[in-house]
């Protein structure tokens, strides 16, 4: 799956857009993917997984930072996120699975916060995207 | 509440009956570790984990994959209650031990390969199916507690 120019244009177009705000998205992301699905929370053992709290507000905002630097480095996201690549598969270990939940509970947010931005055609960018940021942090799995 | 015919019910009875518990068990959650390698964060105090030879040889993952398919074992005696079976060990799997019900679903399929690779071609298409149907259940009945 590679990213076209117009999915480059319109992912980097949405994150120009929802600016600073990300970071609320991220952590809001979060709050939905514990709740929707609650076996994620099995990776949090350590947080307290109370909605909105502030854990949760601190690590949406590390999400929210690492989706930006890849939007930023799109034409080499393995590159941007190479030491979280590392992190994640030789530390954190989450199960592949739940990059897809995370991704989508992400949509959720972008789509609850900014229906205006997140056309269709968005929206398909945004979520190939997301896919890619996924793909690239469980590369180095096995 | 999940319906199983006649005829399922007498294919898992009658597959299970052949099955060597210790050896499959153990073989399974080797085959885990060593396919899926992430999954070895559950099990960091096992020893050494380094490589497909030591994970064989480990004998604290063959003594656990021995526990794990006795009590896989439990769903088979219980085909008509597997919720209220496992609920106990839901809630351990939740609570205690912060498992990944993916990781159930990823160990049903390694069963089946294991399971494949033991009995042949006596593991028919039917067979397979049968036995999908099963782990799903067993996975579903293991993350049902989850919250």
């Amino acid at each position: 799956m590679v990213l076209s120019a117009n999915d480059k244009t319109n992912v980097k177009g949405l994150f120009g857009k929802i600016g600073g705000a990300i970071e609320d998205l991220g952590g809001e992301a979060l709050d939905r993917l514990f709740l929707a699905y609650p076996q994620t929370k099995t990776y949090f053992p350590h947080f307290d997984l109370h909605q909105g709290s502030a854990q949760i507000k601190a690590h949406g905002k590390k999400v929210a930072a690492a989706l930006v630097e890849a939007c930023n480095h799109i034409d080499d996201i393995a590159g941007a996120l190479s030491k979280l690549s590392d992190l994640h598969a030789q530390k954190l270990r989450v199960d592949p699975v739940n990059f897809k939940l995370l991704g989508h509970c992400f949509l959720v947010v972008v789509a609850a916060h900014h229906p205006s931005l997140l056309t269709p055609e968005v929206h398909a960018s945004l979520d190939k995207f997301l896919c890619a940021v996924g793909n690239v942090l469980t590369a180095k799995y096995r | 509440m999940v319906h199983w015919s006649a005829e399922e019910k007498r294919l898992i009875a009658s597959l299970w009956s052949k099955v060597n518990v210790e050896e499959c068990g153990a073989e399974a959650l080797a085959r885990l570790l060593i396919v899926y390698p992430w999954t070895q964060r559950f099990f960091d105090n096992f020893g050494n984990l380094s490589s497909p030879t030591t994970i064989i040889g480990n004998p604290r993952v063959r003594a656990h994959g021995k526990k794990v398919l006795t009590s896989f074992g439990e769903a088979v005696k219980n085909l008509d209650n597997t919720k209220k079976c496992f609920a106990q060990l839901s809630k351990l799997h939740c609570e205690k031990l912060h498992v990944d019900p993916e990781n159930f679903r990823l160990l049903g399929d390694i069963l089946i390969i294991v399971l494949a690779a033991h009995f042949g071609k006596d593991f028919a298409p039917a067979c397979q199916s049968t036995r999908q149907k099963m782990v799903h259940v067993v996975a579903h009945a293991l993350a049902h507690e989850y919250r």
